[in-house]
């Protein structure tokens, strides 16, 4: 199937390898961004029918950096079949569809994955009453997982390197799994954390349960592009990491004026005060500018979509600053 | 003498509704119990659910009067003990459900999409209309003013497919799937039994290769594949590219369908036909189609049932229809948990329509009397 797709991928991109994907963007005056048809805090439409979440951000941020317009963007769903091969045909510019960064694909399947906008990984659901505070305490366990998947094969190397045993109830959807651990069938649930927080938050009460603090797999989310289209590639990283930088520095969506008046020449350089930077990307030298004005820096983004005061209630944790115990790292903007 | 006798009424256990309850309820004790176990069960259930969906319920509101705009402020989150379904999230989604992200200043387009199909579905329901022929010209040109109202063209701003959805989509692929499927099926049906070689083995491959496969394969084939057979430059729509993989699903289905119907028909009427003189078509059209459909009703309604409700699967590919607008409600994180309301939602609007499908049907069967024995008189 893989070899398939990474065929169909060959194929796809030698019919589109002639122009560049930020010129055909460019041409027909909006992105087709591709997204999930509907994850909590991520990507879903909201009352109005305007795509709201992280990954949503993501897209407009991309869309404000060529067109210096948040609305030019054309939201294509996507589910997890369907994504790549959507991608690779040329159907989307890019995904923002919280896809796990992995090596097969990266290469084999031919696409690009240009930055990290989610630090994720699985975790523990129990309820509070069951009195436990740590993973490793939960000997004998009956936990609630989705059949066939990569939290399956970790659950079992987690259990087996702490030398306690578990029972598993095999479940196929993450309703299924909601459904069984509040009525009681199992007494942990294990999936990414941030499916964990959106079952809590769905609870009729969130207080009865909690997540524990142990994480045990790694599950980097982020967008991605083809293989081969170095500038495009260049445009979304950089829109990205031009998020990041923007809460390093402290520039946020409202103080943004005031700090094209800064002293501190990284803040001119990425606002396009300084340098020519929009130039190389082939874009407008406010880009950055535009982004932060309209969107907002990263942390702007995620405290709206699934930060402490949403529903969702995830902490920051990994995805932190780097200076603030977190991972979160731009390459400096010079 | 004139006295009448005496005329003995027939004995009272068997007439009226204490008759009635005894054949049918009470017959014999095994028959009594199983009565009065469902009795039970329908009295513990009934109320229970009309609570729920009516009594407790918050459609606007909650019971501190407020308007809802997210679950928190739903009466059963803020009071466990009190309230039942919160409608709300329909209501405030409502416009989602019907049209999807069609923009709101078009929408009277989709609105009179939707009272012209009416009209145009009209006269092929009800045979007795009057005026039913010019209504007919309406219902053949319909599909050209639908396709140029809900897309755009001919003055009318284009909006893009990408941004249909919920019941607009559903109606949609629905309608055209069965609409396209028929006329289709009656031709490969025609052809599997065609004495012509060449096209009986075609239509034979064709039908037994869409029926060897599930219709997400073919959703997938179209979505994915069909692309990338096409040259260059040509975008074929997402939509359009599902709308063939259904309808080519359905047609396969038809076909076996109607040939069930043609096989039905005793040989002499052919035989009758032809000595009559009447060419293929002629005895097609005239002789053998109108019994051969009249035969296969409810199994043509039976497949156009299952094909409605099939339709759900586009969200394999990603295409929002009804079913997907209500999942991707359920993301919305002020939405959240509300699954059991959506889905009741979502069902009832599929039952509604699927329902009204067989009730015509069966409306159908009876007008034209289908149940009679053709063959043997």
């Amino acid at each position: 199937m893989k070899k398939l797709l990474s065929i169909f991928a060959v194929v796809a991109f030698a019919f589109s390898a002639h122009a560049g994907t930020l010129d055909d963007v460019k041409n027909r005056g909006f992105l087709k961004c591709g997204v999930t048809t509907g994850l909590a805090g991520f990507a879903a439409p909201d009352d109005s029918g305007e795509w709201a979440g992280l990954d949503a951000d993501m897209c407009r941020a991309v869309a404000v950096a060529v067109f210096g317009d948040r609305s030019k963007v054309e939201f294509i769903t996507t589910t997890g079949k369907s994504r790549f091969p959507t991608l690779a045909s040329g159907e989307v510019d890019m995904l923002a569809r919280n896809t796990t960064w992995t090596i097969s694909r990266d290469v084999n399947l031919g696409f690009e994955f240009v930055g990290v906008n989610f630090y994720d990984g699985q975790g523990f659901m129990v309820p509070s009453a069951l009195g436990v505070s740590s993973a490793t305490e939960l000997d004998g366990a009956t936990v609630c997982i989705q059949t066939g998947t990569t939290t399956e094969l970790n659950l079992a190397d987690f259990f087996r390197l702490n030398g306690i045993s578990y029972e598993a109830l095999p479940i196929e959807t993450n309703d299924e799994g909601k459904e069984n651990l509040f009525a009681g069938r199992c007494d942990v649930y294990t999936t990414d954390a941030s499916g964990l927080s959106s079952t809590r938050a769905a609870a009729s009460n969130p207080d009865k349960w909690v997540v524990l603090p142990e994480i045990i797999s790694k599950e980097p989310l982020g967008p991605l592009v083809r293989h081969g289209d170095h500038q495009w590639g260049d445009v979304v990283r950089w829109s990205l990491n031009a998020m990041i930088i923007a809460e390093e520095l402290g520039i946020t969506s409202e103080n943004v004026d005031a700090q094209t008046s800064s002293n501190v020449p990284e803040v001119l350089r990425l606002l396009g005060v300084e340098g020519n930077y929009g130039e190389m990307l082939e874009l407008s030298n406010d880009w950055a500018y535009q982004i932060i004005k309209q969107i907002g820096n990263y942390s702007e983004s995620y405290e709206a979509n699934v930060g402490p005061d949403t529903p969702l209630e995830i902490a920051r944790g990994l995805n932190a600053l780097w200076t603030q115990g977190g991972i979160l790292y731009a390459p400096p903007f010079r | 003498m004139n006295e009448m006798n005496e005329v003995r009424k027939p004995p009272v256990a068997t007439t009226g509704i204490i008759g009635w309850l005894r054949i049918n309820l009470f017959f014999n004790w095994t028959n009594s119990l199983i009565t009065l176990f469902v009795v039970y069960c329908l009295y513990q259930f009934i109320p229970w659910i009309l609570d729920w969906t009516i009594f407790s319920a918050d459609f606007k509101y909650n019971y501190l009067g407020e308007q809802i705009t997210n679950q928190e402020m739903c009466s059963r989150n803020l009071d466990p003990e009190n309230g039942g379904a919160c409608w709300a999230v329909i209501y405030v989604r409502f416009y989602q459900f019907i049209y999807g992200f069609y923009p709101k200043v078009e929408v009277w387009r989709v609105n009179l999409a939707y009272i012209m199909l009416a009209f145009a579905l009209l006269p092929l329901l009800y045979a007795k209309l009057p005026y039913r022929k010019y209504f007919l010209y309406f219902t053949y040109i319909f599909p050209v003013i639908a396709y140029f109202l809900l897309n755009g063209g001919l003055g009318f701003t284009e909006v893009s497919t990408n941004k249909w959805g919920g019941l607009l989509v559903t109606l949609v692929l629905g309608c055209t799937g069965i609409a396209l499927a028929f006329p289709i099926g009656i031709m490969l049906a025609l052809g599997r039994r065609s004495k012509l070689p060449v096209i009986s083995m075609m239509c034979t491959l064709f039908i037994e290769f869409i029926r060897g496969v599930p219709l997400i394969t073919l959703l997938f084939f179209g979505m994915v594949m069909l692309p990338l057979f096409l040259p260059e430059g040509i975008d074929m729509d997402g939509l359009v590219r599902v709308l063939v993989a259904v309808t080519l699903f359905q047609s396969a289905y038809m076909a076996e369908v109607i040939r069930g119907g043609l096989q039905a028909i005793p040989p002499g009427q052919y035989e009758a036909a032809k000595s009559l003189g009447m060419s293929y078509w002629r005895m097609n059209l005239l002789i053998i189609l109108p019994q051969a459909i009249r035969i296969s009703i409810p199994p043509i309604v039976n497949t156009s049932i299952g094909l409605f409700k099939d339709t759900t699967l586009v969200i394999i590919v990603g295409i929002l229809d009804l079913l997907g607008i209500g999942r991707g409600t359920l993301a919305d994180t002020n939405w959240l948990g509300l699954s059991y309301e959506i889905y009741f939602f979502v069902s009832l609007v599929f039952f509604i329509f699927t329902f009204g499908m067989s009730r015509y049907s069966l409306y159908l069967e009876k007008k034209l009397k289908t149940g009679i024995n053709m063959g043997a008189d």
